[in-house]
């Protein structure tokens, strides 16, 4: 049923090549994504607790406007409209990058700023899961808020929120697939453009699927290895084991 | 940088209008679908019905390991081919990519909702099942007038935040060139080369009307006192 992978194409490449290509973007946009979406994510959440006013509700904006516009207009609007808006020698310079760099960087800066609002949301979370007596410890240790941040409250958040972002590592190679639309030769449009070609749309899709499940698959295995490496002692008990497909579901622990 | 001109974007609004109103029923159906499937599923998963729980829970899966431009895809391609296998003896049924996009949309989301209520139903207290055993219900008017109630209360702001997700997916549907919002846009924009304050003026139709149903959440958890359980 895969024989048509070792077919060759128009350029002479087997098809299974295509698809290697596309995966290799895929994950490249992933990763990338992920670290910058990541960074930003932890600034932002953090932002969302801090007791500064205007802080607070320039990261609340940050999370509403990316949050609520679709991925896919916002890879329009890093695409088409960024450039027209910039002055025109920086609009051009943009518009002359070569390919696949002049698609590439957009939807990586588009999914990287969508992925960390919804990080942003994950960190406030853990931020405030946290108990009060931590930052009251900080403070009546002499620790600055700064301070109390960085060395006492982040970390634990973080430690805490790992499952949770395991539905986000989840997500963000999955939306990588939207970069199609801009014209960025991922997995997703490897696949089609092979489908098109030779009309084996069975094994094209099939292989695309089963590729993306593996992936699944991995950032399972992995964010379960982090979970367990960093887990907080003591926490065990109100966290019950999740499944694969737990997880892929997205499915939270019952509500009490 | 061109002068912006939001003239054209007033000349284009009831073509805009049109592609939002093709958004907000996809949307919808894809939510009664949805949500009747997906009860379904969870009802299955909950009960333990041998065989096709272990089906449902597959399909779950799968579903959503993969990315749903792919998932369009595959409907995009199965469904004819299915539909023709039914029917007319297995030649392939060409149904247009509307209703492709209602089909999709209604299964792919089905799979979102199931988990949803499936979660719901595991947060309903032992007792209240064994009140209605005792009080002799049957097992239809256990989960009609007893469960599901409570898990539609309870997981009411989930259920919104994900139709609002689901409204943002919709935009997906440029994929298969159907005129939804972004699509109507999109053809206006390659009309009249207005792209700037096209795609402007549909981020900012998006922004409000996720941002405003995003408040609708908050008023429901705040109703339901439901601790922390954000899932946008």
């Amino acid at each position: 049923m895969f024989d048509v992978l070792f077919e060759r194409g128009l350029d002479g490449r087997p098809y299974g090549l295509y698809l290697l290509s596309g995966l290799g973007w895929t994950l490249v946009l992933a990763f990338f994504g992920w670290w910058i979406a990541f960074s930003i994510g932890i600034v932002v959440g953090v932002g969302r607790t801090a007791s500064n006013k205007i802080v607070s509700i320039a990261s609340r904006l940050y999370v509403e406007v990316f949050r609520n516009i679709p991925l896919l207009v916002q890879m329009f609007l890093w695409f088409f409209v960024l450039p027209e808006l910039l002055p025109s020698a920086v609009g051009s310079w943009i518009k002359q990058m070569p390919p696949p760099w002049g698609a590439f960087i957009p939807a990586l800066v588009c999914l990287a700023l969508y992925t960390a609002a919804r990080i942003a949301e994950q960190v406030r979370a853990g931020i405030e899961a946290l108990p009060r007596g931590q930052s009251e410890a900080s403070a009546a240790l002499g620790l600055a808020p700064s301070q109390a941040y960085r060395f006492v409250i982040v970390p634990q958040a973080m430690r805490l929120i790992v499952p949770s972002l395991t539905s986000e590592v989840m997500g963000i190679y999955k939306n990588t697939s939207v970069a199609m639309t801009i014209g960025v030769l991922e997995l997703t449009a490897e696949s089609r453009q092979i489908s098109e070609m030779t009309f084996q749309t069975f094994a094209a899709f099939g292989s695309a699927t089963l590729i993306y499940l593996s992936l699944a698959l991995c950032a399972y295995q992995l964010m379960t290895y982090i979970d367990d490496k960093v887990r907080i002692p003591g926490t065990e008990v109100i966290k019950r084991k999740r499944s694969f497909s737990d997880v892929v579901a997205g499915a939270k622990a019952p509500a009490p | 940088m061109s002068e912006l001109d939001f003239t054209v974007v007033l000349r284009a609004w009831p073509y805009l209008l049109s592609g939002l109103q093709f958004s907000l029923a996809l949307t919808a159906a894809a939510f009664a679908v949805g949500m009747v499937l997906g009860t379904t599923f969870a009802l299955i998963q909950h009960l333990e019905v041998p065989v096709l729980s272990r089906l449902v829970r597959i399909y779950i899966t799968l579903i959503r390991s993969i990315p749903l431009i792919l998932v369009l895809f595959w409907f995009f391609f199965l469904v004819p081919t299915v539909l023709g296998y039914l029917t007319s003896g297995g030649r392939p049924i060409p149904i247009g990519p509307t209703y492709t996009a209602f089909i999709t949309f209604g299964l792919f989301e089905a799979a979102y909702y199931s988990e949803i209520i499936r979660v719901g139903l595991r947060s309903v207290n032992k007792g209240q099942f064994e009140a209605c055993q005792a009080l002799a219900l049957s097992s239809f008017d256990t989960y009609r007038s007893v469960i599901m109630p409570q898990v539609l209360k309870v997981a009411s702001p989930i259920i919104l935040s994900q139709t609002i997700i689901l409204f943002q997916d919709t935009s997906l549907v440029y994929v298969l060139s159907l005129t939804d919002l972004v699509g109507a846009a999109s053809k206006m924009a390659q009309l009249n080369g207005r792209l700037v304050e096209m795609y402007l003026t549909v981020a900012v139709i998006y922004l409000a009307i996720c941002s405003a149903a995003s408040q609708c959440v908050a008023v429901l958890r705040k109703r339901n006192e439901l601790p922390r359980v954000v899932r946008q």
